[in-house]
């Protein structure tokens, strides 16, 4: 039956993909456990940070632009680890150059450092900022769905929320809010953070979500690149439970073998 | 000549002075024809610009790069 089956794509900023299963590069071992776990995950878009490159290093050192090339992936430049909006769009604004004018980004600001909890003010004034400057951001957010509406009328072009905080592992911790901020919103809802398991992706997709972005669940598995393949398979049967539509929860057993023509006597 | 690279003083070897170009000092680093971007005094200079832009005494230079992350 799933031969025959059909999906739309998922469409971000006029770019569309298969794979509604977004991935992180960091965490990862060497590069090597990097491209594998990622082909394994069939994701299409990566994502990557921004740093200072270390002066004196080899001139023939492995970049990991080598190992996901632009080419074949649609990169996904992140604001990882800035706290204010100034610092955010000049990560920005270096990674299009880096990329060579490529306009797509994953707007993060953080709030803590113990929670990595997002702040949202400097991100709606960030996402304000970038917008205006002609970036597409697919914007890293709470589950509040109020700032996710606030949020996709300034124009981001994906709304983010945490299902848990980032790298814990801890799943969906409010998904009647994750389902508010998808049937509000007109644009892509996909889940940033949190995801432990492959049940918890398949979950994010049941709920109605656009796609999955992790990175820790992979990466820090005993066998990432098994578990990577793992996602894959969660994101694409949350993705048809969702679209097939779950059957009505009840209260009393109805037995799935009919009644009649049992030998009983 | 003295400049901030990457947060750190960063004095520039003589056969550079008085007026380098960013591509002089990424070649001097060992970073030519790398993946990186660079910024000057926080604004970003293309890589079309490089070989054209000069470095004055005191600048705040910025070589950045693709890292792993989430």
């Amino acid at each position: 039956m799933t031969d025959f089956f059909q999906d739309q794509p998922l469409r971000i900023a006029g770019r569309e993909f298969t794979s509604r299963l977004l991935v992180g590069t960091g965490k990862y071992r060497d590069f090597d456990e990097t491209g594998e776990a990622i082909a394994a995950s069939g994701a299409e878009v990566v994502t990557f940070a921004v740093r200072r490159t270390n002066l004196g290093q080899e001139a023939g050192e492995p970049n990991l632009l080598d190992v996901v090339p632009p080419e074949r992936y649609t990169l996904l430049p992140n604001t990882a680890g800035c706290y204010t909006a100034k610092d955010a769009v000049r990560t920005c604004r270096l990674a299009r150059e880096l990329l060579d004018g490529h306009s797509l980004v994953k707007l993060e600001v953080l709030g803590d450092e113990t929670t990595l909890y997002p702040n949202v003010v400097e991100t709606l004034a960030a996402a304000e900022t970038l917008i205006a400057d002609g970036f597409d951001v697919m914007v890293y957010t709470s589950d509040d769905p109020i700032v996710a509406r606030e949020l996709e009328r300034l124009g981001c072009c994906a709304i983010m929320p945490l299902g848990s905080l980032i790298g814990s592992g801890h799943g969906i911790q409010n998904p009647h809010n994750v389902r508010l901020i998808i049937e509000q919103a007109g644009v892509p809802v996909l889940v940033d953070a949190g995801i432990g398991t492959a049940s918890d992706a398949a979950l994010a997709m049941e709920l109605g979500c656009d796609g999955v972005l992790m990175n820790s669940a992979i990466a820090h598995a005993r066998q990432p690149v098994l578990m990577a393949g793992a996602m894959k398979k969660a994101v694409e049967a949350g993705r048809e439970a969702f679209l097939a539509g779950r059957m009505p929860r009840r209260q009393s057993a109805d037995p799935s073998s009919p009644f009649a023509g049992r030998i009983n006597g | 000549m003295q400049i901030q690279l990457n947060g750190e003083a960063h004095t520039l070897a003589p056969e550079l002075t008085p007026a380098p170009t960013i591509t002089q000092l990424l070649e001097s680093l060992g970073l030519a024809g790398r993946r990186i971007a660079v910024e000057v005094n926080e604004e970003i200079v293309p890589r079309s610009e490089h070989a054209a832009t000069r470095l004055a005494e005191g600048d705040r230079v910025e070589v950045v790069h693709a890292i792993g992350g989430g």
